[in-house]
């Protein structure tokens, strides 16, 4: 082979390694909480995860909230049921969504009320295939109590 | 025989006319379809008493003349309660002038996190018009029998959740239950069938 080919033909393999190495085991979008009022207490964070290989999100923690669960929404008929959940899958390759409607993270026995424009840190705590545990920082943008829905 | 069979036609056809006259004279406009549930035919009670802001009590006749949209739920609930009242907000928008006939009102099933104070804030933070309510154990227990509203406290986690019926209910200003919007159903749904209620009712009273 002449050499310019040998060095294309390395490349190619080498930059097939890199991008690995590179990606982030865990992959955070639009995270956002929704607003409160004084005294309030609690209230929800919302945000889409990606996973790159097979995870499991444990629990969560901030320190505008002195205690963080993830909770699941189901309408039973017409009525609502919100129940605390152990730890949420994040299968690897999909898009778990934390919405209005199904999943979010609940904050309870908040510290301050959340203000829209606030950001408040929320360390999620993430399990692999292996049972090796690592923990991901995420910023979450308060949004109006009375947002609109972006669906409709 | 020609001449016999079509003035006998002719009487029968003249007979079946009249009489769709008659039928089409003392008819009501067909009722609207919604993608609400009809409670019209029903025998809902309508009736409450409870907490409003300043602490004074309110019973429906605090809201005569407009038609009133009733959420049972909680502050501390994310999801299902800040998007029934946002589109509340939404459907006043969008029924424009109309939307000045409603009245929004949040009752809530938490007395025991859902202060007057939190009340107040909380409906304030989507529309200054929106009330919130709350009662003692039997006077939630009456107003919940009356709108057939299930709920319940659940443990879960560290603390507690409510489940409640999600559905919005819609009273007109003669105090009949007429509606239920259901939770999945957006603003402009929602809106269309307020319209179709209110110009029914207008119809129905010109």
């Amino acid at each position: 082979m002449k050499p310019w080919r040998q060095f294309l033909a390395a490349f190619a393999g080498a930059s097939m390694l890199a991008p690995a190495a590179a990606e982030l085991p865990l992959r955070v979008d639009e995270p956002w909480v929704r607003a409160t009022v004084p005294a309030q207490g609690a209230t929800g964070a919302f945000m889409r995860l990606s996973a790159q290989s097979d995870l499991r999100l444990m629990a969560a923690a901030s320190e505008a909230a002195a205690r963080v669960e993830i909770h699941r929404m189901a309408m039973v008929g017409q009525v609502m049921q919100m129940r605390a959940i152990d730890s949420l899958p994040l299968p690897a390759g999909k898009t778990v969504v934390l919405a209005p409607g199904g999943l979010h993270i609940m904050l309870l026995g908040l510290k301050h009320q959340a203000r829209a424009g606030d950001v408040i840190p929320l360390t999620l705590h993430l399990e692999d295939a292996k049972g090796r545990r690592f923990t991901h920082k995420v910023e979450a943008m308060v949004r109006p109590l009375g947002a609109a829905m972006a669906h409709d | 025989m020609k001449t016999y069979a079509s003035s006998s036609r002719r009487q029968w056809l003249h007979a079946a006319g009249t009489l769709t006259l008659f039928a089409l004279a003392g008819c009501k406009p067909p009722a609207p379809l919604y993608t609400g549930i009809d409670l019209t035919a029903t025998e809902y009670r309508s009736d409450f008493a409870l907490t409003g802001p300043g602490n004074k009590t309110f019973t429906l006749a605090d809201f005569s003349g407009s038609y009133v949209l009733m959420f049972f739920g909680y502050t501390q609930c994310p999801d299902v309660c800040p998007t029934a009242l946002a589109r509340a907000v939404e459907i006043k928008k969008l029924l424009g002038e109309a939307g000045k006939r409603l009245r929004v009102v949040f009752v809530s099933v938490d007395p025991e996190r859902d202060t007057r104070e939190i009340l107040d804030h909380y409906l304030g933070a989507f529309d200054p018009s929106f009330i919130g309510l709350s009662g003692t154990a039997d006077q939630l227990r009456y107003v919940v029998n009356n709108y057939k509203v299930f709920y319940r406290k659940v443990e879960t986690g560290s603390s507690y959740t409510m489940d409640h019926t999600a559905l919005t209910y819609v009273i007109d200003p003669y105090a009949r239950v007429r509606l239920a919007l259901r939770h999945e159903q957006g603003a402009a749904d929602s809106a269309q069938d307020l319209r179709r209620l209110m110009d029914y009712d207008d119809r129905r009273k010109a």
